[in-house]
């Protein structure tokens, strides 16, 4: 569904990261914004919470960890144990390669999944952006047309944007 | 942020981020160079080579190969360590210099972490074919069968490989994917009709927004967080392979960092060997510089100094030990019927990265050219010693045996490197061989140009601050 949005296209990750910073300031709802590259503190001049991607890391972690090393119990204590001369059969040391690596593998693949399921990566999904420079050298900031105050374009050019207004889905 | 002057720039000449864009997307756009096709066809060649090999060698059986009752383990299982060793140097690269904040890394990281996963996929290939029947490879897995279920032994250090290599493989191979995907998305942009599709296809819709990256780093940090610990225990499982056994010049405690030692050492060898190649024919020497080189020739001779430390304690120890048949296995690999192999691994590995104490040498592409080769081959002889010299004298000299690889263990080897080298050249071709977002990310602080401009600002004058730390080194 597409909608209308006040672009402010900047060249460079300072004046973006001014204009946020102002932007916000002044009372305006900032939709997006869109870079080339991770720009440092702009999620926080953004107002965004972190990331729970390390707890989910922290949770798959426990089940990948809890998961190796009871299966190894259960096989090799449990379902059959072996006499091999005399030793106990729940050799807990032996048991520790295949459960970390094993905790590694799980947390990976559980936290990469979980990272495509919260970002809606999905092969061949269309990219929702304003513009497609921003993968080169365009810094965007979205603000939806309605709701914002009208000074908002010529704030922007203040600012050092060069304003677009465009019907996208974001 | 402001960063010192008197820190050397990692991005060299004039450039900007469109710039950054087009130097390394270009090379994918356009048709290869005629360097491209000459690498490519020969390392086809040594493809065929491989896949000649391996058809005979399973149409006929592991007999083929020159291992006997006595020496069991060859060229197969030195070029699988070979191999999973120069892996190592990429995870390292791409996960360890992250955590440490190293801003070099950016220009290397992502033809590093291809490497490695190339380096792994010809690694496996060894235990995988030397298990004979590679069709029953999924009996190595506990999966329930009609035999009890009898599992897997999860006691055995080689069940423990068949573990750590896997997970390696998945694990690498999903953080390359992951730092890749913002990167296909740049190509994604420029591109028009089927390249386009393609590209949107695998960029899994990326749009750059600001969440979007805040989740990319945390995704990045915790990837890099796990494969730090990973490699480490992958190759120290590798060493358990041999440290377990009962056998002289195997069962010592150093193995394992030993081990992960030589691996690093042996991987950033390789890593170099293929930058220095690629920077020229790709035209890339804006962005892997000869500090870049120079950082790399460091950590070679560094690591290279404590593989030559455990060299001469495995010896001591021996010594020390007071057990005949350790000691014999020690005097044996130096003056035995084997010492031609012991002093090439010596020379390769002990001697020639010790001239990059010397900068110019550090700095020069021909001599960190000639001196990484020479650490590829003295690592492969590091393996091949450690295997073949201490089986080949058994405990009864009844069972002295002497092992000599036949063509088909040649061929594979010389395949595998025509394996290993045809995916790094598609990779060269179709994907970006340098991380462009994240040395974009570092463009501010450490272009030339950038760092000349905040100078001029902060009225320091470069020449004076640069003499002055070349003086200092």
């Amino acid at each position: 569904m597409t909608k209308k949005y006040i672009l402010g296209l900047f060249r460079d990750e300072e004046p973006l990261l001014h204009a946020v910073h102002e932007l916000r300031k002044e009372g305006n709802t900032i939709h997006e914004v869109y870079t080339p590259f991770p720009v440092h503190g702009l999620d926080d001049a953004l107002g965004y919470k972190r990331s729970r991607l390390p707890r989910a890391a922290f949770l798959f972690g426990c089940l990948g960890g809890t998961l190796g090393l009871s299966m190894q119990a259960w096989m090799l204590g449990v379902d059959w144990p072996m006499n091999i001369g005399g030793k106990p059969a729940l050799a807990w040391v032996d048991f520790v390669p295949v459960t970390f690596e094993l905790t590694v593998l799980i947390t990976a693949l559980g936290m990469v999944a979980t990272y495509l399921v919260v970002s809606e990566f999905i092969p061949g999904n269309e990219p929702k952006m304003p513009d497609p420079r921003i993968t080169s050298d365009v810094f965007c900031i979205a603000i939806p047309a309605d709701g914002a105050s009208a000074s908002v374009s010529a704030r922007m050019r203040q600012l050092g944007a060069e304003v677009q207004e465009k019907e996208v889905e974001l | 942020m402001f960063e010192s002057p008197t820190r050397r720039p990692l991005i060299t000449g004039k450039t900007s981020y469109s710039q950054i864009t087009e130097d390394i997307i270009k090379p994918i756009e356009a048709k290869p160079t005629k360097w491209w096709y000459l690498g490519f066809t020969v390392s086809l060649a040594a493809l065929g080579l491989w896949l000649l090999s391996v058809t005979y060698l399973l149409f006929t059986g592991v007999g083929v190969w020159g291992l006997n009752k006595t020496v069991d383990w060859g060229w197969d299982i030195t070029n699988f360590v070979w191999w999973v060793g120069i892996g190592h140097a990429g995870t390292l690269i791409s996960a360890v210099l992250l955590l440490f904040r190293q801003k070099w890394r950016t220009a290397v990281n992502r033809s590093a972490e291809a490497m490695t996963i190339f380096a792994v996929i010809c690694a496996g290939s060894y235990p995988l074919l030397h298990a004979g029947r590679p069709w029953l490879i999924y009996w190595v897995f506990p999966l329930p069968n009609t035999y009890g279920s009898l599992w897997s032994n999860f006691n055995s250090p080689l069940l423990w490989d068949v573990f750590a290599i896997s997970t390696y493989l998945t694990v690498s191979l999903v953080f390359w994917y992951v730092g890749l995907i913002p990167d296909l998305a740049t190509i994604r942009d420029r591109a028009v009709g089927l390249r386009k599709k393609i590209y949107g296809l695998m960029s899994f819709g990326w749009n750059g927004s600001a969440k979007g990256w805040q989740r990319f780093e945390s995704v990045s940090l915790i990837l890099a967080g796990l494969s730090t610990p990973l490699v480490l225990s992958v190759h120290t499982i590798v060493s358990f392979d041999f440290a377990t056994s009962v056998i002289p010049g195997w069962h010592t405690t150093i193995f394992p960092p030993y081990f992960v030692a030589g691996a690093v050492f042996s991987g950033f060898a390789m890593v170099q060997t293929l930058l220095i190649i690629m920077r020229k024919s790709m035209r890339l020497e804006q962005y892997i510089t000869l500090n870049h080189i120079d950082v790399m020739n460091k950590i070679i001779l560094v690591t290279g100094s404590i593989v030559g430390s455990a060299y001469i304690t495995e010896f001591f120890i021996a010594w020390y030990s007071a057990v005949p048949y350790e000691q014999y296995a020690f005097v044996n690999r130096a003056f035995g019927p084997y010492w031609w192999a012991y002093w090439t691994m010596m020379t390769c590995n002990v001697i020639t990265p010790q001239l990059f104490w010397s900068r110019k040498l550090r700095r020069s592409l021909t001599a960190s050219f000639i001196i990484s080769i020479f650490v590829n081959i003295g690592m492969w002889f590091e393996r091949f010693v450690i295997i073949v010299t201490s089986l080949h004298r058994d405990y009864l000299p009844s069972s002295w045996l002497m092992y000599s690889p036949t063509w088909v263990e040649i061929g594979m080897y010389i395949g595998s490197l025509g394996l290993f080298f045809t995916l790094f050249f598609l990779f060269a071709k179709f994907l970006p061989v340098i991380a462009v977002a994240e040395v974009k990310s570092i463009y501010k602080t450490s272009s030339e140009e950038e760092i000349a401009k905040t100078a001029s600002k902060e009225g320091i004058n470069l020449q004076e601050a640069h003499a002055h730390t070349n003086g200092a080194h």
